[in-house]
Formats: C-alpha cells, structure tokens, sequence
C-alpha cells in the first residue's frame, strides 16, 4: 500500500522526478538576477540585517529572574499560606508575647499572642516594627576582629580560638549587658563565669529603675492598675514606657472601659513635667518639676500615711491623698523617679494603704528591670584604672546612652580585650576588638520570664541572614561548651517540661508557667527607711526657681537605649503627644517661649553637666513651667543609614549620683540663630470645640444618664429634627452577606500608636522621611489624632466675637486635657471620594468597603479632597525606587528589606491614591478559610491588624450584617449613648463607629453651657 | 450696503480704505519679522523651556515636586487651570455672544480673542493631565471601549464633565476661529510672493475662492458655530464650578458657583483680551483698528462682570453666616482672617475694588491705567481661584489635618511656563496668521461715500468737541478724532 503525497508523484511527470528527491528546490531564476553574483549579495544583506535585528532584540530581553521550586517541599510550608509561630520580644525594655506572621519561610509581621497571661494579644509600637530590625542592613554580617582601625571578617573558628586565648589570660572579665530575663542566657553567663572565675555580669537599664528596686528588696513588684480605683502615678509613665506598658495599659483599661451596667472607672491622677502619654490619659494631671518630685512624694506621703511637714502643697495633691484614702486596698501609688528615697516613700504609702497584695503584688515581681546603676559606674570607673581584663558587651550600647558613656569609651580604651556581641558596630562596638554579632531574636532561641511564674518562650523563625551566632551560643564557646543553644536551653527546661509532649506545647503556645530565674544578685545600696527617705528629700538641696530644669525621658517608639534607632517605622512613628517624628528636641512650656520671643522650631544650645548639644525647640502644652524636656534615644551616630545623625544625644545630661542616674539636671539655654523644623504630622492642635468631629464628657454625666453624654446632630425636615441619614439624595448600598465594621472605644484608647505601625507592617507602607513629614505626605494609612483641649470656647462668641474666639481656639491650654481619636478610612457608605473619581478607581464593595483599585487609579487626588477625613495618601513619589527615598525606605530597595513586605498587599506605584482598606486581603483570607471549611466565617476569626495588636482592646472589628458579632451586640448596647459617627451632619455614613470618651472629671473641652 | 449712523462714530478710523485694510494687516505677515516681535518671543521661549524643565521634573519625579500634601492635594495645578480657561472664556464670548447680538465692534478684536481662547485653553488643559499622578493613563478618563470587562468612566464625576466640557469647548472654538481665518488666509496667498508661502497658505486656505456661494455658507457656518458656542460660555465654567460645587468640602460646596465662575471668566477674560491688545496694537500698529472706544468697551464689560463677581463674594459670607453651618462659617472666617488672609485681602482689592475706577471716563479711556487695571485683574482673578481652592481644603473638617500650602520652584516653574507657552503660541499667531479679521473688518468699513449719511463728530457730540475735523468730510478721508462716550 503506498499513499502519494501530491498529483505530481502520482503522475510521476520527469520534472518532479527530477527534484524529487533533491534537498533543495532549484532556485528559480528571476529575470533580474541571472548574475549569480548578486543573489548572494542581495541575500547576505538581508541576512545581516537579520541578524542585527535578532541580535538587538535578544539582547533586549528582560533577565529572567529564577523562582526555584523546593525539591522536598517542608510539610509545614505551604506557598502563599502563612504560618504563625509563638514567639517573645524582649530587647531589655518591654516585654511582649507574639506570634511570628511567616509567609514561605520569612517572618513578615508579629502580632499579639493572646495566650499569654501578660500582655493578653496586645502589642507596643516597637515590638510591632522588631520584625523590621530583622532584616535591618545595617547589621553586621559576620564576625570580625579590628585590624587597625577597621575591623576585618573573622571566621568562627579563628575567632573563637583567638578570644577564648585572650580570656584565658585576661584577668577580671566584665560582662555588660541591659537586663536579662532568660534563664537559660543567665545560665550560658554563670557557665562562662564558672570557666573564667573573675567574671561579674552587669546588668544597666538605659531607662533605670535602680531606685525601684533598692525600695522593693530588689525586684520590682508586679501591679495590677485593672484593679486599683485610684491611681496616682509621680512621674511614672506606664502606659508609654515604664516597665511593662503592654501589661500596664492592659490593665489600666479594664477599670476605664464603661457601659451602661458598669458606671464606674478608675480615676487616675498624674504628677509629671513633660507631657507623657501617661499623663495625656490622667484625669487629672498636675505639672511639676522634677526637682519638686521628691516633695510631692513626701506631701502625699505626710497627707497619706499622716504628720509631718510638706514644702508642696496643691489641691489635686489633697484630693488624690483624700480619693486613696477612701479607697483603701484599691488604690496605687507609683513612681517613675529613679530616687530610692521617693521610691521608698511611694512603697509606704502602699503600704499603708493597704494596696500591698491587691494592687502591689509582691509575690509576683517583674523582672525585667534589674539594672544596678552603682554596679555599672563603679564597673566603669574599673575600666578606668585599668582593673577590668575583658569587657564583654551583649547587646549594650553604653558609650552612646549611658550618662557616662564618656567615661565608658576612655574606658574601653584601657582595657585589653574588648569584645561586643551587638548585632552591629556601634558606637561601642567600633571600639571593641572583637565583634561576634549575635542573631536576631527571631534566628534565636531563647527563654523569658519577664515576671515570676511567667516563662516565654522564642524560636528562630528563620536562619540567620548573615554569618552571626547567638551571643549565648559564643559564650558557651568561649567557655568550652560546644553544645548548641537549643540543646542547652532545652536542659534548662528539662525540669519544666519532662517529656516532649509538655516542650512541644510550650514551643506552641509560646508561654508557660513556672520560674526557672536564678535571683539577682542583690542591690548594691541598702533600702532606705521611710524616715531616712524624709529625711534625705528634705536635706536634698533645693533648686534655684529661676533654673531651667531638664527632665530627660524615654519616647514610646524609640527607646531610651536607641537601638531601635535605625528601624524607619519607630523613627516616623508621631511621639503620641507631639506628634513629632524623626528626632528628638526641647520641649518647652509657652511660658517659656514668650518670655525668650522663642518660637518653634527655633535652635537652642542646651549647656549642661559640661555637655552641650543643639536642638530645635517645640512649644508643649502641658510641659511644667521653668523646665524643658529632651528625649533620650536619639543622635545615634553608628546606628545605620536611617537612624545616624537624627536628633541629639541627651543621654551624658542625666546625672550619675550615689543614688543611682538621675534623668532630670539643671540647664541653661541658649538660642542661635539656626532653625530647624521639626516633623510633626499635626501641627494644629485643638479640637476648635469641633463636636462633630470627637465627643467626650465626665463620668458624673455618664452616671447620671448615659443617654445625654453624646450630642447627636439632627438635621431641620419637614417632619422636624431628623437624624442626618434620615434625609438623602443617594440609593443605600443593600449588604447581603457581610457588613465590616469598626468600633473605637475612645475611653479605651490611651493613643499609644501600636495599631500604626501595626497597620504600616501589614500593608507595606512607605517610610518618606523627615523631609515629607515636613511637607506634611506622611503615608500612615492609620493615624491617631490628638487634641488639647482649649481656654476658649464657641459660648465666647457673643462676648469677644467670632474673628477673636476663632483665633484664642487655636492656643491650647497651658495644662491640657488631651483626647486621642484614631483615624482611619471611615468606608462611608455614602463615599464622597467615590463619586468624584473620574475612572472608578474607588468604588464600594458589596461589603460595606470603600476598596481601591490601584491599576486604575490615574491620580487627580479629587478623592483626597473630597475626604472629610483626609484619611488618603498620595504617592507623591516612587517611595521604592526614588533614591532619595533609599535612606529612609531602605527594606524596598534591596532583596534583603523586601523580605518584609506583606506578599498579599500590592506596593503602591508612584502616583496611585491609597489608603486604609479594613485590611481586606484579611477578610479575604478568612472568607476563604471560612469557605474551605463549608461554614460562615466566626466572629473574631477576621480582625484587622490595628485590632489585632490594640494592646488595649479599643478596636472591635466585625460583621454588623452578623446579630451576635461583638461588634453588632456593641452598636445596639451603644446606640444612643456613646456611639456616634464623626462627622454625622454631612451623611456620608461611615462604618467607623466612635464610642464618646468619659473622663473621671470635668470636661473642659467644650464650653460650659454645652457641657450641660 | 451698511448704514452709517451720522451719531455714531465709525468702528475703524483713520478713514481707511479696503485695500489699506488688506494691507495694514497683511503687512505684519508679509514683513520680515521685527525686533521687537523677536526680543518678546525670546522672551516668550525662554519661559516654554522653563515649562518643558518643569513638565519634565514633575513627569519624571511626581507630583512630589510641587508643593502639594495630604491635606491639600490641588493647588497652584487647580488654580492655574481655571485661570486660564476663566480667561479664554473672553474670546468666546467676544466671537459668538457678540456676534449674534450683531456687536460690530467686535470684528477688529475677536480674531484675537479667538486665538486667545484657543491658546488659554491649551494652556489650561496642560493642568488636568499634569497634575495627574500617572499622566500616562490619562486616556482613562475617556469613555473608550474596555475589552477588560464593563469597567469605564465614572459619569457621576465632575472631572469627567470637564474632559467633555473642555474638550467640546477647545474643538468648537478652534473650528469657529479656524473657519473665520480661511477667506484671509486666502487673501494672504493671493498676494504671498516666495514659494513657501503660497503653499503653506494655499493648505490653510483650504482653495477658498471668495464666491459668493463660499461667502454665503461661510456666513451661515459663523452664525450656527456662533450658535453652538454661546451655551459654551456659560456651561464650560458651570462645569468647571462644580469641581467644587458638588463636593463636601466647605467653602467648595456652593450653589452660587456657577454663575459666580462664569462673570468671574469673563472678567478675567476681558482683562486678558486687554492686555493682549493693547501690546499688539502698539506692536503691529492697529491703533485704527482697535480703538480706544474698544477698549472702554471692555473696560466697562469687566467693570460689570467684576461687580458680579464682588456681589458673589458678599453672597457666600451672607450664606454662610445665614447657614449656620459651623464648618462653612468657619472656612469663611479662616478665609479672611486665617493664616492666608493676605490671598483674600489681594483678591477683594484687585477684583472687588479696583475695576470700579472704571466709572471714572479718564481711566477707562487711558491706556496705560487700563493696562495695570487689567493686570490687577488677571492677578486677582489668579488669586479667587486660589482662595477658594487652597483656603478651603487647608482647613476643612478635622482640625487635626489642617496644613498650610506652600508653592515648589516647580509649582512656580509650570505656572510661569504656561505663560511662556501661551505667548509663545500668541505672538506667533501674530506674526503669522492675520491678527484682525480682515473680511470681516471691511464689511463694517464706510467705503460708499455718497449712500448715505456720512458720521459727523459736530453734530455727534452734545458738548463742544475738541476736534478740528470738518462736517461732511468723507469717511475714507484721513481723519483724527478724539474721543468721547
């Protein structure tokens, strides 16, 4: 059987069969080029036009960037699922539990771990941005050994040989570190002390609670502000930065959150100089000096416990002693100065009123203060005569923000072996001979018990990024243990969890129970009795009235060590009461300023315990008159590309005393002629007696009628007053499967600024920098708006005229009370902005969203406009491609940052609108996760990120299409009482519910007559 | 055959023939150009480069490189847009409302005006698509086909009014200009003598023969153009209002709006069209055609437009304080007594108070005083549109977003480089295109002297004049007058 391909081999004619089987067609002969010669040619130039062509296109092709699958996929790790994992954050300031957000093996978020008995899921503004520091470039990669005067890589092997040769020989061997509250680190350190014998591990706080402690036996007593119904705070600022603020504000709303069936809370009174978030939130809040904190410690003391005389006397003063002594067992007394004798005097008090096993718990301290300032300055006056052999430094910093770090560098230089375990080269480090980098707590494992009976636990959630190794580890080197960390952490447990099983759920869940801390060394001064501490408050030298007094304080996004200097979120994260970024500077009283014709912004030399540095002054309402304030944690020189010269050192001002540091001093102040503007993200601060906007009103109204606390706007109808949305022009949205709604529980919000950065880390928000703060583009998607409350007031109009009461509106008082709002998009559902795109690029989901679509948004930023709230960024630039931009936003330029970015959240292109989305790619993966499981996803199952990590639970997040959702039952108890919608008049109806604030005193936000 | 009032004084003096017409105005095409066309146009070229470097910074870089932020996100960008489309609302109005109320006075000046139109709506279209974060995708806003899905424009948004308001308005005003440039640029062939010149005016001229037929159907086009365009002048910048009009913001949200920014267009309209002519008839020596009477014609129409747009003002204070509306009491208040107090301030007096010298006849027949009278007002006018657009959004709901605005180099740099490209356009439509309609010049011209009265100043004037023309002199014949109401 043969088949014939064509009629031609059918017919087989000689011409085919000619060709047949040739293998080229002859070429036919056009009756132009019969010269053979030119064919070739005509083709040799079509060939190399070809092949220029092919040539250039080739090369023009995009570089094919390799996405290499895993060969054994690890059976946890699935693409695109994120995985959590229980871990603790703990740098040597708070302490909180969390789980690890990791997605295809990169840690890219931490949120709250609710298991934990102590911060109960809530999260600070620096444990949220840790994860940041993770992939931090300005961390040293590798072990290095100084060669000169750089320091050169060093292999581990070589290294450890070299310094484990040099400790031999060394003598007496320090080991500094901030406090530590691992058990199992403290063990790896006696383990190297028993190798090398004449070691002593120092322990200093760079916010010291050396007076605290020596007034406590050594610990710091565990408190419980939930319980205490007065609480009188000297200086203490726990809801920011004191101790344990997670803990703390935990506990301190439990007693301020009210309903209709619970018309009481605590009333809080705060004795202060610088306007702290603490003080912010007090009731009531009496401005003093720090030199005067001793007095009013003794004056409380006296009115308290009862006799003696008192230098300070002040009404508030009374009525808190008389508020504590009516509630006897329920009250609490703290105190945030580092002078044992006030210290002392503020654990009497206590004690007297009966608040020791209530409030003050004794039996349950925290440890995660434990720094001896006398141990720390005699060790550096040892360096300093040449006594100590080595000096090693674990994660300290203590040439930049120790008082004596001077001192501290003079010292290092006399000592012959120096080495630092800092995750970079500091301003310590540099001076060091040796650098062992130790791994992120995230590439580590390690143990906590920040407070007696409480264990935590971390895990490496990743491989280190660079050749370092976790100091521990290198300390077990040194001391000849070989064993891995893990191991040795996992004998510490042994006890603690006999079988694998009781380890394995501890790795789970992150948090145990038991102790496993060896004690602390004790305290180096003797405690004082209360009748030594009068006496030594009394004999104190009294300080010149006319002094300028610098009260020295630790900010809530960078801490008073700075190490968080170099992480982008913390530095453009607004001071929750200045709402400066970027730098520290003078706060002053306006008193201040109008008696020196010094206005903001205004450079001033600040002179000081032989120190000087220049920095830029703001006017802080609230700031005690005759002093001035400056935030330590700032001027970090060697700290990385976005933290390196960003405000000024104020840490050498502190005074170093017998009694430990002293963060207050004597100063005087000098203006020169430079001006440098400070970034706040607010720069007009009072509410203008904008009801509409924020409510608030006293407990005494609250407990009379809950119904008359908020003001409701009503519009004129035909059928009379009306609620606002009983009048539209607009067709209502119908919600046939969900509603997403928000609550904000104004009385729960202390505006700590956790929910910001905790929104900046999920949505990948651009850091713009100084500069654009300036320019007022901050990019924050989520913001905390905060007022001071004002003299004057609307009820003036008629006496002093519109155009003059418009104009006093805008000076807040000189002692403030301060309302913090959080502002996000309120997803109205009758959207301004979505009407006025020309392109749809905002439009409404079926849900309840105001969503946005990037890759259709052209950017006329009529939206932004039209936005009452003015809740929308604009890209003004390419934040992740711009080189100016490199400094700040550095994790978006290289492959090692971008690590962070959140995988389910587009990176906005320059250009594009954006703003808060109630965090849909959330509510996507739980409708998904809902999905899978065939069931309506559960209430709590979806929250936002600002939600998530509220350390206070301010933030309800849920379905209102949902009867029995938190959120649903919360509106229903609400309505009419505290829930309002800001901006109601102007109907655009947000799913952003305010709940009105209750201040445990007058109000002084609105006139009077309106108060009525 | 056109009647010639005995009354009223002739719109073209000088006593000008039809061919000195052809000539007085084809002469500034036909000559080499002059030194002083080319010292303005250095200039005019200089300030478009300034334009091209700061289209390129802000294309390149963003919108970060003006001085724009959270709280107020349209500034300079907004308010140069409107400014330059308030002012090519003049030239509409001069060609079509003028036209069709048979003002034929209008003839020597609406050539100009119509390119002045054309030019300030090219210039205000620049705006929009600048002041875009991604310029390149402006073709969104347009209702193209999507193959995506049934994704398209929004037709609830302003801006989306003002693509086809705009759009509509450039395209019928350069199509009315365009139509009434043929039969002179016919004229400008006929008498072109280098081969370039045929040609390019030839192609201009689209063959325009100049028969009767032509003339017919290009009477009947101008008048339906003329048609079309009059709901122009008043939809374009209603249209434009309501960018503001229809939003929430106070001081924004005003139904005054749209006929407050329609008299406040002409107004400022007017004083372009006057501060344009009186450069160009010094320049190209019209001074026989643009008269002096023109420019008190204007004068008095800004002087009117200028007391509505003062009236407007009063309104919005009245409506705010009779609202009582906190938020809109407050923008109004701020806006006089605010932080840019000096923007309002600058506003009222050059808008408010100086067009009201024009009552006095010296001013308004004086050149010069006219000349700064109608810079004050396009100064003014810039700053009415910058109060309401950056007074309003930089303090509006939340005390806690209030910010000020302060303009970049570049914000500058665009602002002064319009100006550059609208002169740039302008002087070489001078040069090149005839500036004075000539066709329509000669149909107001009284060329038949013996058919009928011929204008007498003497029997004109009710007070002794002050000229020593005779009675009876021919209209043709060389004649100075001077001027009066």
């Amino acid at each position: 059987m043969k088949y014939w391909k064509g009629i031609e081999e059918l017919e087989s004619t000689p011409e085919f069969m000619q060709s047949a089987f040739a293998e080229f067609m002859p070429v036919k002969e056009s009756h132009e080029s019969k010269d053979a010669t030119s064919a070739p040619r005509r083709d040799f130039l079509k060939l190399m036009g070809f092949g220029v062509a092919a040539a250039t296109l080739a090369s023009c092709e995009t570089p094919v960037r390799k996405a290499i699958p895993y060969l054994n996929k690890p059976e946890e790790i699935d693409p695109t699922i994120s995985n959590f994992y229980a871990s603790t954050y703990f740098t040597g300031a708070d302490y909180n539990a969390v789980l690890v957000k990791s997605r295809e093996g990169r840690p890219i978020k931490l949120e709250g771990n609710p298991e934990s008995p102590i911060t109960q899921g809530g999260l600070s503004a620096r444990a949220q941005a840790a994860v940041l520091s993770l992939y931090d470039g300005g961390r040293l990669q590798h072990f290095a050994i100084k060669k000169g005067s750089t320091h050169e890589k060093a292999e581990f092997a070589a290294f450890d040989s070299e310094v484990r040769g040099k400790l031999a020989g060394a003598g007496r061997i320090a080991i500094v570190s901030p406090t530590i509250i691992s058990p199992s680190t403290k063990r790896a350190i006696a383990e190297f002390a028993s190798r090398y014998p004449n070691t002593t591990h120092v322990m200093y706080d760079t916010q010291s609670v050396t007076g605290l402690l020596q007034a406590n036996n050594g610990v710091v007593p565990g408190y419980d502000f939930g319980r205490a119904n007065v609480i009188v705070s000297l200086g203490a600022d726990f809801l920011g930065t004191w101790i344990s603020p997670v803990e703390y504000a935990r506990q301190y709303v439990r007693n301020r959150k009210v309903r209709n069936d619970k018309r009481s809370m605590s009333r809080h009174y705060q004795f202060e100089t610088a306007m702290t978030l603490t003080g912010s939130n007090a009731d009531i809040r009496v401005p003093v000096k720090p030199s005067e904190m001793g007095a009013v410690a003794l004056a409380l003391y006296n009115a308290v416990v009862g006799g003696g005389e008192s230098s300070y006397s002040n009404a508030k003063l009374t009525q808190a002693a008389n508020d504590l002594k009516a509630s006897r067992g329920t009250g609490l007394v703290v105190s945030g100065s580092n002078d044992p004798a006030v210290q002392t005097l503020v654990a009497a008090i206590n004690q007297a009123l009966g608040n020791v096993g209530t409030t003050v718990d004794l039996n349950a301290p925290s440890y995660v203060r434990q720094g001896d300032d006398a141990r720390m300055t005699a060790l550096v006056n040892d360096m300093n005569n040449g006594s100590v052999g080595a000096v090693i430094f674990y994660n300290a910093n203590p040439v930049f923000n120790h008082p004596l770090g001077a001192k501290v560098k003079s010292g290092i230089a006399k000592v012959p072996v120096t080495i630092s375990l800092n995750d970079r080269l500091d301003e310590t480090g540099i001076l060091c001979q040796y650098a062992a980098p130790d791994s992120h707590w995230l590439e580590s494992w390690n143990d906590f018990e920040p407070k007696r009976g409480f264990l935590s636990l971390s895990q490496p959630v990743i491989t280190p990024l660079f050749q370092t190794r976790q100091a521990q580890e290198s300390l077990l080197h040194w001391a000849g243990n070989n064993t891995t960390y893990y191991k040795y952490l996992r004998a510490t447990w042994r006890a603690l969890t006999p079988n694998d099983a009781a380890w394995d759920k501890v790795v789970h869940d992150g948090v145990a129970t038991g102790t496993a801390l060896p004690a602390a060394p004790a305290m180096m001064t003797a405690a004082l009795s209360p009748a030594a501490a009068i006496s030594q408050i009394n004999s104190a030298p009294k300080a010149n009235g006319n002094a300028v007094e610098l009260a020295l304080y630790e900010k809530v996004g960078i801490g008073a060590g700075g190490c968080e200097a170099n992480n982008p979120f913390l530095q453009e994260l607004p001071d929750p009461v200045s709402k400066a970024t970027w730098g520290n500077y003078v706060a002053i009283p306006r008193a201040m300023a109008v008696a020196n014709k010094w206005e903001q912004n205004d450079v001033v030399k600040v002179t000081g315990n032989g120190y000087s540095i220049e920095l830029p002054v703001l006017i802080q309402p609230g700031q005690t008159n005759g002093t001035v304030s400056i935030a330590l944690g700032y001027g970090r020189t060697l700290a990385g590309k976005a933290g390196d010269q960003v405000g000024a050192n104020a840490a050498p001002f502190a005074m170093a005393t017998a009694n430990g540091i002293m963060y207050n001093n004597v100063v005087t102040l000098t203006k020169t002629d430079a001006t440098s503007p400070i970034a706040q993200t607010q720069t007009h601060h009072t509410l203008m007696d904008r009801k509409p906007v924020v409510q608030e009103n006293s407990l005494a109204a609250y407990i009379k009628n809950p119904k008359e606390v908020t003001e409701y706007e009503k519009i004129a109808t035909p059928d009379g007053l009306e609620k606002p949305n009983k009048v539209s022009l607009w067709q209502d949205y119908q919600y046939n499967n969900h509603h997403w709604g928000m609550a904000v529980d104004l009385n729960s919000c202390i505006g700590c600024g956790s929910c910001v950065i905790g929104c900046q880390t999920e949505n990948n928000i651009a850091v713009v920098g100084k500069q654009q703060v300036i320019n007022r583009r901050e990019m924050h998607w989520m913001r905390i708006d905060r007022y001071y409350s004002s003299k004057a007031h609307k009820t003036d109009f008629e006496e002093k005229g519109k155009v003059s009461t418009y104009a006093a509106m805008e000076d807040p008082s000189e002692n403030p009370q301060v309302i913090f709002q959080p502002m996000m998009c309120q997803q109205c559902n009758h959207a301004p902005c979505e009407t006025v795109c020309p392109v749809l690029a905002t439009t409404h989901s079926s849900e309840g969203i105001n969503q946005m679509t990037y890759n259709r948004c052209i950017g006329t930023r009529y939206c932004a406009n039209n936005c009452p709230y003015k809740v929308r960024r604009f890209n003004w630039f390419s934040y992740y491609s711009n080189e100016k931009f490199e400094t700040v936003n550095g994790h978006m330029f290289t492959d090692l940052g971008r690590m962070v970015l959140n995988p389910d959240v587009t990176v906005r292109a320059r250009g594009v609108m954006e703003k808060c989305t109630f965090c849909v790619q959330r509510i996507q993966l739980g409708k998904l996760e809902a999905k899978k499981q065939k069931r309506r996803p559960v209430d709590g199952e979806i929250v936002t990120a600002c939600a998530q990590s509220c350390p206070t639970e301010a933030i309800v997040f849920g379905d209102m299409r949902d009867p029995n959702s938190r959120i649903s039952q919360l509106l229903r108890r609400e309505d009419g009482e505290r829930a309002f919608h800001a901006l109601d008049s102007i109907n655009v109806q947000p799913n952003v519910t305010y709940l009105t604030k209750i201040r445990n005193a007058e109000s002084e936000f609105f006139g009077k007559e309106e108060n009525a | 055959m056109q009647h010639v009032s005995a009354l009223r004084e002739p719109l073209v003096t000088g006593g000008k023939t039809l061919h000195d017409v052809t000539q007085d105005i084809c002469y500034q095409v036909e000559a080499k150009p002059n030194l002083r066309w080319m010292a303005a146009l250095s200039v005019a070229l200089f300030f478009l480069g300034v334009f091209f470097y700061s289209v390129y910074r802000t294309v390149w870089y963003g919108i970060g490189e003006w001085g724009l932020n959270k709280t107020v996100n349209w500034a300079w960008d907004i308010t140069n847009f409107v400014w330059w489309v308030g002012i090519g609302h003049a030239g509409t109005l001069i060609s079509a409302v003028l036209l069709l109320f048979r003002q034929k006075w209008r003839s020597s000046i609406n050539r100009a005006a119509e390119a002045m139109t054309i030019f300030a709506v090219i210039c205000a279209a620049m705006f929009p698509v600048l002041h875009m974060g991604r310029p390149w995708l402006a073709f969104y806003v347009f209702p193209l086909q999507n193959t995506l899905g049934s994704l398209w424009a929004n037709f609830n948004s302003p801006l989306l009014w003002d693509v086809f308001a705009i759009s509509t308005y450039f395209t019928v005003s350069l199509v009315f200009w365009y139509i009434g440039l043929i039969p002179d640029f016919a004229s400008i062939r006929d008498r072109a003598k280098g081969p370039i010149a045929r040609f390019s005016y030839s192609m201009l001229s689209f063959g325009w023969k100049g028969s009767a037929k032509a003339w017919s159907r290009y009477e009947t086009v101008s008048l339906i153009l003329a048609g079309v365009s009059t709901p122009l002048v008043l939809s374009v910048h209603t249209i434009v209002s309501m960018d503001f009009a229809t939003s929430v913001v106070p001081g924004w949200h005003t139904t005054i709006f749209p006929p407050y920014f329609v008299a406040g267009a002409i107004f400022s309209g007017f004083a372009m069209v006057l501060t344009l002519m009186l450069i160009t008839r010094v320049v190209f020596r019209l001074e026989d055609y643009i008269t002096l009477e023109h420019i008190a014609l204007m004068n008095k129409i800004m002087m009117v437009t200028g007391s509505i747009v003062g009236v407007a003002y009063i309104t919005e204070f009245f409506i705010a304080w009779y609202s009582q509306v906190e938020f809109e009491q407050y923008a109004f208040i701020n806006r006089a007594t605010g932080p840019y107090w000096w923007a309002y301030a600058s506003m009222m007096t050059c808008n408010v108070i100086t067009p009201q010298l024009v009552w006095l006849r010296r001013v308004r027949y004086s050149i010069p005083l006219t000349f700064i009278l109608s810079i004050i007002v396009n100064i003014g006018m810039w700053f009415e549109r910058f109060v309401i657009i950056v007074t309003s959004l930089h303090r509006d709901y939340l005390p806690s977003s209030w910010a000020m605005f302060s303009p970049s180099i570049i914000d500058i740099g665009l602002y002064v480089g319009t100006l550059g490209l609208f002169f740039t356009l302008f002087l070489l439509f001078a040069k090149f295109f005839p500036v004075i309609n000539m066709a329509e010049v000669k149909t107001i011209l009284k060329y038949t002297v013996d058919n009928g009265p011929t204008y007498n100043p003497a029997k004109a004037v009710h007070h002794a004049p002050a000229h020593p023309a005779a009675p009876g002199v021919p209209a043709s014949a060389p004649v100075t007058y001077t001027k009066h109401d």
